[in-house]
């Protein structure tokens, strides 16, 4: 058991020391020390792999206080697939980081603490199941996130990034409105309790409402989008990978658990349906606006905003099903996602633009950054094979065993719009008419930089292999209560 | 051991591929050997497979992609009818494409993608059930795409647009009518027969919705009308790509997939029984006519040629979705034969345009006395394809035929006969022109081309020639197309 706390322990107190550790040392060697802190997380991964493997649940309550006073940790199958995703995608996003974010210099000094404290904030929050530990990690994640777009000091950037913190700021508020409501009735605060004691009625309504509506926002979920596209498309660097790839997984994964755990078997079709209809708005709307967008780190913006829709659908359809097929679209969309955003910032890099019209002849000037992106786009397209292919197979599945034939042709137009939106920027960048119209002068990235983007991709496609593991550990993590077989 | 020769079938050419990629433009002679050494090495594994298949130890390649789902390559009887071909006619393409190419840009692309497309194909040909076919159908379009795009002129990229739209929308269609027969049947490899009887008959009406979601996803490819019309764009493709996806890739593997899905999912008996036969047989029949009439009205050679692949294609789907022993022998063999006879006429559309710039039908006047080869497997494979005897065309046209007629099908024969007018229509004016006609004095756009390039390109296009004349002369040899095709349909009709 020792074991286990440890590596508990090592998952948010690592990367939570490194913010303080790294002040004692000099430049080059701050960003190696982080490094090698992102190297560790898989490695405190491991022996819990083999516990939750085994069929337990890992519970540790802090300093030995038990609810409904003291803070416990949890960690089921669902909480490991989202921890081991933020370590295998911090490794290559690292990578980058080291090289566009020079520890020794201006930017890195402000990168590397801040992605050290929204790694601890994110791993902390995936072994919460405390609703006012959620929401303090949460904020953890939100506050470093936020400054990290600011990095850099580009207008456009930190207009964003003020957009994102209002926004972020209100819902939260909502979120710890709900959060005192639950409280004042239930007396507890860990969602197993709460999902004992809450009963259902106006008062928990509204706290769900509250609580739903504020993580929708920091989730992203159409129309509540309005900040993403811009913030994600002008963060610098390896940022857009860290916030597409993982902080919007985050509130989302928040969404299911307190919808699925705390809310299970209210028997809510409606509000079901109603969440199911805000991702078809998302999965639509953010195609097509992806469709038109005149920058390659735009497209892949708005191309979060709909494949986020996709998850969203696994609230009226609510099955075991449904389930494996959302949580392998967030891992597969974490992979390939972060793997676009890292060869989009190689690309705006080297050429010093990432207007799409610029981006003829790319094939010839950063072939392996445009293949990395390519691999990518085949898995956001839900091409075979690929982990995005299965996730979609699952979806669709799932769908055709409710007779949600609605549901069905969604996924099948939104995936035909995505592929519409990337082979429009493939196409362009290897076959336009007006080719050698691009930048002459152009500098090609790190060979590390580069790797990044192409492990990740890889990854992603690899995700299309080896589905067993993940989705037996998915099916041993299923909600309590409400949803089908 | 044994059971990783399939998956060596599909890598052989996806590593060759990749390695293309990796060597750079430059590397011409390395390309050249990697590209002739990967077709030689599949042609051998082609030929050990077919041996392991007659002592009946037919390898098997599986993986389980999701719980239950598992993504199954092996060898049998029908897909070494398809590997065979592909792998003969994709080392004969290779070497026309290397000379075809000489000096252009972008070589390293294109024959990378060449390589991954014939991986694809193999996949396809080699794929043990309904879903492995669907992802190396998939793999085939992402493949295939580039090569449509290559030149990247405006019209090859509108080409290549038009034929990712069609495409893909009939694979979303495809993926819908697969999972909804996996949620009805659950995953099962493809049989010989079938196996889907032992639904009961509440469900026939869902496996009709079934049979024409699927029928979709492949006709798109298969350039069934009214899914055909990509394909006369995508003329715009350098020739080798043309050749390639009329005879073996693309189009071939909806035609393929087709067969599967009467043979092996549904089983002919119980498409009969749907009535989906009759459908199918009809949509092929009007398939046929239309292309052969468009053909007709086409005034660019490759546009010619493509319209008649459209008809030509339909053969092979005619036959199968008649039935009976005669006429699936005669829509199998289809698939090798209008292969055969379809490379060869588009190595002859390619030398025509890229040697003497000819490229509208007009200009062929007197061609034969300036290139008789050329000119001679042009003519020889557009009589093939007439349906003369005792070309192959004829043995292809024959089967179905009479096949029709012992299943009762009567109104097959006149369909066959309009055809067969209308390809002569469209063939022997352009025959009667290379031959008969006086040689202009300007060629449009002559070249001069050293007499190995000459040789590269010509070579391939007798060889084909020749074979196609040779599998309809020798029909009744035990090794024969018709031999082999034979010998399968036995199995489905005992």
């Amino acid at each position: 058991m020792t074991m286990i706390a440890e590596s508990l322990a090592g998952l948010v107190f690592i990367p939570l020391g490194m913010p303080l550790l790294v002040l004692l040392l000099p430049g080059r060697a701050r960003g190696y020390l982080c490094f090698a802190a992102v190297l560790a997380l898989p490695l405190c991964l491991l022996p819990l792999t083999q516990e939750v493997w085994s069929g337990n649940e890992i519970t540790l309550a802090l300093a030995e206080f038990h609810p409904p006073l003291g803070i416990v940790w949890y960690l089921d199958g669902l909480a490991l697939i989202m921890l081991w995703l933020t370590a295998i995608v911090a490794v290559p996003v690292s990578l980058h980081a080291l090289t566009s974010f020079p520890p020794n210099e201006e930017s890195g000094r402000g990168f590397w603490p801040l992605w050290m404290m929204l790694l601890a904030g994110i791993n902390a929050l995936f072994l919460s199941a405390d609703l006012f530990n959620l929401y303090v990690t949460l904020e953890m994640i939100t506050l470093a996130g936020v400054a990290m777009i600011g990095i850099g000091g580009k207008a456009l950037a930190l207009k964003a990034a003020m957009r994102y913190l209002l926004l972020g700021l209100l819902a939260s508020v909502l979120y710890l409105l709900a959060v005192g409501l639950i409280y004042g009735q239930t007396g507890a605060l860990d969602i197993y309790l709460v999902g004992e004691r809450l009963e259902t009625g106006h008062l928990a309504s509204t706290a769900l409402v509250l609580m739903m509506t504020g993580l929708l926002v920091k989730s992203a979920i159409f129309p509540m989008h309005v900040w993403l596209p811009a913030a994600h498309g002008n963060a610098p660097g390896p940022v857009s990978a860290i916030l597409s790839g993982l902080v919007v997984k985050v509130s989302l994964y928040m969404l299911i658990r307190i919808w699925f755990w705390i809310a299970g078997d209210w028997e809510l079709p409606a509000a079901a349906t109603a969440l199911g209809l805000l991702g078809a708005g998302a999965i639509l709307y953010g195609s097509v606006a992806a469709l038109v967008q005149p920058r390659l780190k735009m497209v892949i913006a708005y191309s979060t905003v709909a494949q986020l829709g996709y998850v969203m659908i696994l609230f009226p359809l609510a099955s075991v099903g449904a389930f494996r097929a959302a949580s392998y679209q967030l891992l597969a969309h974490g992979l390939a996602k972060a793997a676009m955003f890292l060869a989009a910032a190689n690309i705006l890099k080297s050429l010093g633009t990432d207007r799409l019209n610029a981006l003829t002849d790319l094939d010839r000037k950063m072939p392996v950054d445009l293949f990395a992106f390519t691999l990518a786009a085949v898995s956001i397209m839900g091409l075979p094979p690929s982990g995005g292919f299965l996730a979609k197979w699952l979806l669709l599945e799932a769908a055709w065993k409710q007779d949600a034939w609605g549901w069905l042709v969604l996924v099948s137009v939104g995936s035909l719009l995505s592929a519409a939106y990337l082979f429009r920027v493939i196409a362009l960048t290897c076959f336009h008419p007006g080719r050698r119209h691009g930048p002459t002068r152009w500098q090609p990235p790190p060979s590390s930089a580069t790797n990044a983007a192409l492990i990740l991709a890889l990854l992603a496609i690899a995700a299309g292999f080896t589905s067993a593991p993940v989705l037996d550990l998915i099916d041993a993590s299923l909600p309590p209560g409400g949803i089908w077989p | 051991m044994m059971e990783w020769l399939p998956l060596a079938m599909v890598m052989v050419s996806l590593i060759a591929g990749v390695a293309i990629f990796l060597l750079g433009e430059q590397r011409q002679l390395a390309r050249t050997l990697l590209n002739l050494g990967a077709a030689l090495v599949k042609l051998a594994l082609v030929a050990f497979i077919s041996m392991l298949v007659i002592v009946d130890q037919a390898p098997e390649f599986r993986l389980a992609l999701l719980p239950g789902l598992d993504l199954v390559l092996r060898a049998d009887a029908l897909s070494l009818l398809f590997t065979t071909l592909s792998a003969v006619l994709w080392l004969i393409t290779t070497v026309y494409a290397i000379a075809y190419l000489e000096r252009s840009e972008n070589r390293a692309r294109f024959f990378g993608f060449f390589s991954i497309c014939v991986a694809s194909t193999m996949g396809i040909a080699m794929a043990g059930n309904l879903f492995t076919f669907f992802i190396f159908y998939e793999l085939l379009t992402l493949a295939t795409w580039p090569l449509v795009a290559h030149s990247g002129t405006r019209a090859a990229i509108l080409g290549a647009r038009s034929y990712l739209r069609y495409t893909l929308t009939g694979s979303a269609v495809f993926l819908v009518g697969l999972i909804w027969l996996y949620g009805l049947a659950g995953s099962r490899d493809f049989i010989v027969g079938g196996g889907l009887d032992e639904i009961g008959i509440d469900e026939h009406v869902e496996l009709r919705i079934i049979f024409v979601f699927l029928v979709i996803g492949m006709g798109v490819k298969a350039a069934l009308v009214p899914m055909h019309s990509w394909l006369p764009k995508a003329m715009v493709a350098p020739a080798p790509v043309s050749a390639l996806l009329h005879a073996v890739a693309v189009v071939k593997a909806g035609a393929f997939g087709l067969v599967r899905l009467v043979e092996d999912v549904y089983g002919p008996e119980l498409v009969a029984e749907l009535g989906m036969g009759h459908l199918l047989a009809v949509a092929a029949a009007f398939t046929i006519i239309y292309g052969s009439v468009m053909a007709l009205r086409q005034t660019d050679i490759k546009r010619r040629l493509a319209f008649s692949t459209v008809s030509q294609v339909s053969y092979i789907t005619l036959g199968i979705a008649v039935g009976g022993v005669m006429a699936t022998t005669g829509g199998m063999v289809h698939l090798v034969h209008q292969g055969l006879m379809k490379i060869t006429l588009f190595f002859c559309a390619g030398i025509f345009a890229a040697v003497l710039g000819v490229k509208h039908i007009d200009q062929l006047e007197g061609l034969g006395r300036r290139m008789p080869w050329t000119a001679l497997s042009f003519t020889v494979a557009g009589l093939g394809m007439i349906g003369l005897p005792p070309m192959a065309g004829f043995v292809s046209k024959y089967h179905l035929g009479a096949g029709a007629v012992a299943v009762g099908a009567w109104w097959v024969i006149p369909v066959l006969i309009a055809s067969t007018l209308l390809n002569a229509a469209y063939f022997l004016p352009l025959i009667k022109r290379m031959w008969m006609d006086p040689e202009p004095d300007q060629w449009p756009h002559p070249v001069t081309l050293s007499r190995l390039e000459t040789g590269g390109l010509v070579v391939p296009t007798v060889l084909t020639a020749a074979i196609s004349v040779l599998v309809g002369l020798f029909a009744a040899h035990p090794l024969s197309p018709l031999s082999w095709v034979l010998g399968i349909v036995t199995e489905y009709f005992p």
